[in-house]
């Protein structure tokens, strides 16, 4: 096991080397008009992220995001049981839901914005109806899918419908479940950056849109960096626990 | 020999379906289980054995005739006293062997160490002590099985119910089981009542071998085999070994025979 984690570290070092030496080969054919280089920006980074502003544009991104990942994880999970449950309900929305995930979802930014205005409660919002889909999705499916032997025997050991549902259903479903969060998860940050980006003043997504619009490079990729290392970081350790899971099961 | 289940005139019709006609699956059939004994059932698949086992475990209603154990009525509910164990495997793959069967005992008001007790006894009549804390993915369908019996032994029910417990296992495995479900018998005094699809393990294991017709199944032979209560499989040496399994198939093979003719493709007219 031990042996295998060893392994992996050495797989995601040697990629993040080859993801730089890629980054720089690039910037040394286009040169300095769409690039900065990988030290440049790592320069440019340290000094961003010591910058009196960025602790306010952290904070702001990171509440935003926080607030849409817990509610989508509230809402995805309710709806999910409860649509997993009840067939009927369950049969008439899933196409629905499956359908609005389908939509490409900035289609849909302007009438949030009208909604929620600018602000905390449209990036949330934005961040909510990007991650609470797939959470709906791996739950559903996840419960809907629970061997009907374990739901007998449940009725055999005359476990009450809450005790089923602790003891049996939410136990079976959890891999699945687990699936769904962390895919939620990502989605969720896409979508509370990208409502920062197209009507925020403040915010990581709105640093991103103010470089690019002062076309300052350095502060565009100093940005991007700093998202993908959070979400690579993030989205690592949820695989890890995510195979974890499924290997049990 | 006091009775401690009574069926009498009890049979189950599905109800139809937008897309299936309604299934006279059961019945009517009349049966009596002494308190203690081993009743083993055999009958040409789909005849309705598991409906019957799901009848008198409480789990679907009798659409007909009635269901009486230790002298109470049972209408959809069973009491605690009567123990499942399914041929599919029903352990829970998120909890280790020991928490599997503890988990019989989670609604339970037991105190901790009588329990404890319980699941270590369970443990070791099914020969599972030195698994303990595997988990089930780490174990045999065999040992899977033995985990669920475990369950199902810890409540210490008055009446096991067995759905063809070892249906997915191998020759030699079901006849070690067969030993081992003696034993657990004889251990507990609790009656056995079991599902089987193999003639020579009813032999070999009952007291009393209950044969259906094919659908919709009625008993059509009840053979007494007489053995003494110590017993194991061995007894297959007997020579009353061979003429009880003899008996049974000729009962049996002409219901079979219905069977397998009914599954033959015949003519649209009759889909
Ligand atoms: N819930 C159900 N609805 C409709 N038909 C059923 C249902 N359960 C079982 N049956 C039918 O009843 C018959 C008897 O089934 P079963 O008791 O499982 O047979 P066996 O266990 O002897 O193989 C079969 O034809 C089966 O298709
Ligand atoms: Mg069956």
């Amino acid at each position: 096991m031990s042996e295998r984690r060893r392994h992996g570290g050495r797989n995601a070092l040697l990629l993040v080397a080859a993801l730089f030496a890629l980054w720089q080969a690039i910037y040394w054919a286009v040169g300095d008009i769409a690039l900065s280089s990988p030290l440049a920006t790592l320069r440019y980074t340290a000094q961003l992220v010591t910058g009196e502003d960025f602790r306010m544009h952290l904070s702001d991104t990171m509440r935003a995001f926080a607030i849409a990942f817990v509610l989508s994880v509230v809402i995805g999970l309710l709806v999910g049981f409860w649509l997993g449950f009840d067939r009927l309900s369950g049969d008439a929305l899933e196409p629905m839901i499956v359908t609005v995930y389908a939509i490409p979802k900035l289609t849909l930014y302007p009438i949030l914005l009208l909604a929620f205005g600018l602000g905390l409660s449209a990036k949330v919002a934005f961040g909510v109806l990007h991650g609470t889909i797939p959470i709906i999705l791996f739950t559903l499916g996840a419960v809907r899918n629970t061997r009907p032997i374990l739901l007998k025997t449940a009725h055999v050991l005359k476990l009450s419908r809450p005790q089923m549902v602790r003891w049996i259903l939410f136990p079976a479903a959890i891999p699945e479940i687990f699936t769904g969060l962390r895919v939620g998860f990502s989605l969720t940050l896409i979508g509370s950056l990208l409502a920062e980006m197209f009507a925020s003043q403040r915010g990581l997504g709105y640093l991103l849109m103010n470089g690019i619009g002062l076309h300052n490079i350095e502060l565009v990729m100093s940005v991007t960096l700093l998202i993908v290392v959070f979400a690579a970081a993030v989205s690592t350790l949820l695989l890890q626990v995510d195979r974890k899971l499924h290997r049990k099961g | 020999m006091t009775t401690q289940v009574a069926l009498s005139n009890v049979g189950k019709t599905f109800p139809a379906s937008p897309t299936t006609a309604a299934l006279h699956a059961l019945g009517p059939i009349d049966l009596e289980l002494q308190r203690g004994e081993f009743f083993a059932v055999v009958g040409p698949s789909g005849c309705g054995k598991s409906t019957l086992l799901e009848i008198i475990a409480g789990l679907t209603p009798a659409t007909q005739g009635s269901v009486e154990f230790e002298g109470r009525r049972i209408a959809g509910e069973a009491p605690d006293s009567i123990g499942v164990v399914f041929q599919e495997d029903a352990s829970l793959p998120w909890l280790d062997v020991t928490e599997n069967v503890a988990f019989g005992l989670r609604r339970s008001k037991l105190a901790k160490d009588e329990r404890d007790a319980r699941v270590r006894d369970a443990l070791r009549l099914v020969g599972l002590s030195d698994f303990a804390t595997s988990y089930p993915a780490q174990l045999s369908g065999g040992m899977r099985q033995r985990v669920c019996i475990a369950r199902t032994l810890v409540m210490q029910p008055r009446l096991i119910l067995l759905d063809e417990p070892f249906g997915a296992l191998d020759q030699q495995t079901r006849l070690l089981m067969g030993d081992e479900l003696l034993l657990m018998w004889r251990a507990t005094g609790a009656t056995v009542f079991l599902i089987t699809h193999a003639l020579d393990e009813a032999t070999m294991l009952a007291d009393r071998i209950g044969v259906m017709s094919a659908r919709p199944g009625r008993l059509i032979d009840v053979v007494e085999t007489n053995w003494p209560r110590e017993r194991d499989s061995r007894i297959v040496e007997r020579s009353e070994f061979g003429a009880i399994t003899a008996r049974l198939w000729k009962t049996l093979r002409e219901e079979s025979l219905k069977t397998i003719g009914r599954a033959v493709p015949k003519p649209a007219a009759d889909a």
